[in-house]
């Protein structure tokens, strides 16, 4: 793809990835007003004693008194400015919480991506290589396993067997609570840390990757050009890995890109699990103290995420398939 | 006389236990001197694509040579470990397949995958290899070959992917060229370039060619001798005049029978009456691209008319991408024209409502290409026959009854009713989708390349029904084919289609005879065999 063909293509894709967040926003504004009852009538009923007049108070204070059109006109102006109110519920800046939570979850969902993508292609390749093996047998076993068994089990397992009997790991938290550590030491705690989260997290798409990827290898293997490969004579390994495996690993690449948004999701889990200090985990204490403002906050940030890691997808297959300009 | 190039003898291919027969090919044996081409032809499942696959040592593991030997160079090729084979293929015998379009990695540069036989070989560095691969793609003619070692194959013309082909396989010179039936997929002006090509190279190198082909055109075109394959056996081999003109076995001359006959037939003008199809200056855009691109526009048709007389047949003929299938989508309305107008029966069709057009429907059929695609696997052919008349308010019992009268018609066992369209050959199917088409009752017939996925003999049958059922039903029929020869056999009026333009409207004996437009010209030119043609008289 020639530079400016690439620049045209990239802004085409923020400009929609741009035009989805904006509708998750609306959309995310109407839902939360759906609710029955208004951040001012939970707020006065947590303080206990309220009157008519406080509620009128609160509601003039948080704007809630304006028409809904006007509502969501101020929330999506704000949060063209990063601003997503106030925490009624700590008193925070909704914004500084995700900035204080954001790093962690993305740390989590980042290396479990990772992780389920390298060793999900991986195994799938080798269960094509070997079909009909052994081998084939056991990553289609374990890949079934892991995808069939609840995400929540699996790490509580891991933590019953990794943490409470080997005591290898540490169960919760991202580091060690008072060690005050530094350097490459602090690095090696939250990586001591991140081991179990992220494998609960990335087994269960790893075993989806594997499945995607072993059914994509064998498909492009009956295909003609691959015969023509065998034609001119070419060894086994490098038929499989340029003529194959680089085909057959688009369609999971950009499959990987629609699912991250079910893989952030699925960290809230995760975190609930592990006690991690992410953003999921924001979001399920926000969720039971009807804390609205921090739960969009956390909802618009978090769809942004999966638009972001769609958008990163679509630039790399659309880098590695050259049909993609025309279609684009 | 010296060794020939090749030499097979008792090949014999296993095929599963549960086939219709034991074997994919039996005892198949022939020789192949250097600079010959040996035409092996035969139908679909006659065993000519596996003996050309034995001989690359690509044999699908559920099908093993179990007896026979192929000599080469003074080696048995199936005798070899897997590495020997490999050394030996790309290098001393190389091979161009059917599909251009699928044959090639499509997110490869083209010059990379020609560059491949080299590496694989161990010939020369990235550098020499990409030189010489800019070479070989000036070899086989592909304009600025600089700018093409880059391209994708997205990006070349079916024609030039097959030459890319070629080159891939000419990069070591191998003395013996294998071609899977190379220039099916190809427009009959492309087709006639590649065979140049082919003939070409073995005029200059003297490599030996093995052509595997299902089409006689092609046959009479290239051949020096011939094999001819019936259920994986060899039926009859010999010189190519030989062969075509004096045919020793009964199943070549039924063959060769089957083959249209490309005939300038004059057609006695009909009475002048209002047409029942008349075309008048239709148009069809598409527009390609979305809400953020830019949107193109596609001119599939421009502006063309037709009309067709009761009782007449009209074949349109053109390349792919001629726009003749939109077109005959227009007058069915499964495509909306976007200027002009169609009558049918002297009603305008254009722009009416869906509701309005449907007795149109009843009056207008369709018969489609795939035989495979067109017909709903889940739906037992009674059903599928059917279903036109039930959806025109039929009742149902009766409709079924009328199916099954309509299969005889067609010449099924009118119990076929009762199957699924997958247990039947691709003729059948055919049969089947007339069927379908004539429980309508229609009066004009709209048949979109209806043979040409069929082999010739079933062709030849579905083709003497198509005629039969017209004559006997008296349809208007408009018959979309890219297969001149068809054409010329079938039609009253044949009008040429051409980038969306009909470029020339004529009886069978005006186009080929005296035929008018260039474009005419150069494609009745580019027919193979025309030749053997003349001789056949």
């Amino acid at each position: 793809m020639t530079p400016a063909a690439f620049a045209a293509f990239l802004a085409r894709r923020l400009m929609k990835a741009a035009g989805v967040v904006l509708g998750v926003v609306i959309v995310a504004f109407f839902v939360v007003r759906l609710a029955p009852g208004d951040p001012a009538s939970v707020i006065a009923g947590q303080s206990g004693a309220a009157d008519a007049q406080f509620m009128e108070q609160l509601r003039r204070q948080f704007g809630l008194d304006q028409p809904l059109p006007v509502q969501l006109w101020l929330y999506v102006k704000g949060v063209a400015t990063l601003d997503f109110g106030v925490s009624h519920r700590v008193q925070r800046t909704v914004a500084s919480l995700l900035v204080e939570r954001l790093p962690a979850t993305i740390l989590l969902t980042g290396t479990a991506f990772a992780f389920a993508l390298a060793a999900g292609v991986a195994l799938g390749a080798i269960a094509a290589r070997r079909v009909g093996t052994v081998a084939d047998s056991v990553v289609t076993v374990l890949a079934l396993t892991f995808y069939a068994t609840p995400i929540f089990w699996v790490g509580l397992i891991f933590i019953l067997v990794f943490a409470v009997w080997l005591g290898w790991l540490p169960a919760l938290g991202m580091f060690t609570v008072g060690a005050d550590l530094s350097g490459l030491a602090a690095v090696a705690d939250v990586a001591r840390h991140l081991l179990l989260p992220a494998l609960t997290l990335g087994l269960f798409y790893m075993a989806l990757y594997a499945r995607l990827t072993r059914a994509s290898m064998l498909e492009v293997a009956s295909q003609d050009f691959v015969r023509t490969a065998r034609a001119k004579g070419m060894r086994e390994g490098p038929i499989l890995r340029r003529h194959v495996l680089r085909n057959a690993i688009l369609p999971v690449v950009g499959f990987a890109g629609v699912q991250a948004g079910q893989l952030v999701g699925g960290s809230i889990l995760v975190e609930t699990v592990f006690s991690w200090p992410g953003v999921g985990r924001l979001a399920f204490e926000a969720l039971l103290a009807r804390d609205y403002n921090l739960l969009l906050g956390v909802f618009i940030v978090t769809s942004a995420m999966a638009v972001a890691i769609n958008l990163v997808t679509d630039i790399v297959v659309a880098l590695v398939d050259p049909r993609i300009e025309v279609e684009g | 006389m010296s060794a020939p190039l090749l030499s097979v003898s008792g090949l014999t291919v296993a095929l599963p236990p549960g086939g219709d027969r034991p074997h994919a090919v039996e005892d198949v044996g022939f020789d192949l001197a250097r600079g010959e081409i040996l035409c092996i032809v035969g139908e679909s499942g006659s065993g000519k694509s596996i003996s050309a696959a034995a001989i690359m040592g690509l044999l699908p593991r559920r099908l093993p040579a179990v007896a026979g030997s192929i000599r080469f160079g003074g080696r048995d090729l199936l005798r070899l470990g897997k590495e020997e084979m490999r050394a030996i293929r790309g290098r001393e015998i190389a091979m161009v397949f059917q599909e251009p379009m699928t044959a090639l990695n499509p997110i490869m540069p083209v010059g990379q995958q020609i560059a491949e036989v080299m590496e694989a070989h161990g010939e020369g560095d990235a550098a020499s290899r990409r030189a010489r691969a800019i070479e070989l793609l000036a070899e086989v003619r592909i304009p600025s070959p600089e700018l093409a070692v880059d391209a994708y194959p997205f990006r070349l013309s079916g024609g030039q992917r097959q030459r890319v082909m070629i080159a891939m396989a000419l990069a070591l010179r191998p003395s013996l060229l294998v071609c899977d039936e190379p220039t099916t997929a190809l427009d009959v002006t492309t087709q006639a370039q590649i065979l140049a090509l082919v003939r070409d190279l073995q005029a200059t190198r003297g490599t030996g060619i093995l052509f595997v082909t299902h089409d006689f055109g092609v046959v009479a075109e290239i051949a020096d001798r011939i094999a001819v394959m019936q259920h994986g056996r060899i039926v009859e081999i010999g010189a190519r005049d030989e062969v075509l003109s004096r045919p020793r076995h009964d199943y070549t001359r039924r063959l060769i029978a089957a083959v249209p006959r490309l005939a300038g037939r004059e057609v006695a003008p009909r009475p002048a009456e209002p047409p029942l199809l008349a075309i008048d200056g239709v148009s069809k855009v598409f527009w390609r691209g979305g809400l953020l691109s830019r949107r193109t526009p596609v001119h599939a048709v421009r502006k063309a008319s037709l009309s067709l007389a009761r009782g007449e047949t009209l074949a349109l003929v053109g390349e792919s991408g001629s726009g003749k299938s939109t077109l005959a989508r227009c007058v069915v309305r499964l495509v909306e024209p976007s200027e002009g107008e169609i009558r049918i029966g002297g009603t305008v069709v254009t722009g009416i409502s869906q509701r309005a057009f449907k007795p149109f429907r009843r009056r207008a059929q369709m018969v489609f290409q795939d035989p495979f695609a067109s017909l709903n696997p889940r739906r037992r052919v009674g059903e599928i026959v059917a279903e036109g008349p039930i959806t025109h308010g039929t009742p149902r019992a009766e409709a079924i009854a009328r199916a099954r009268e309509l299969l005889a018609l067609v010449g099924l066992d009118p119990a076929a009713a009762t199957r699924f369209p997958h247990e039947f050959s691709g003729g059948q199917r055919q049969r089947i989708g007339l069927a379908r088409a004539l429980a309508l009752e229609p009066e004009l017939l709209v048949a979109d390349e209806p043979v040409s996925a069929l082999d010739v003999s079933v062709q030849a049958q579905v083709l003497a029904l198509i005629a039969d059922m017209k004559k006997r039903l008296g349809l208007t029929m408009l018959f979309i084919t890219h297969d001149l020869r068809v054409a010329s056999e079938i039609a009253d009026r044949i009008a040429v289609m051409r980038q969306g333009e009909i470029v020339e409207t004529g009886t069978p004996a005006a186009i080929f005879t005296r035929p008018a437009h260039p474009y005419t010209r150069d494609l009745i030119a580019a027919i193979p065999g025309r030749g053997w043609e003349a001789a056949r008289g």
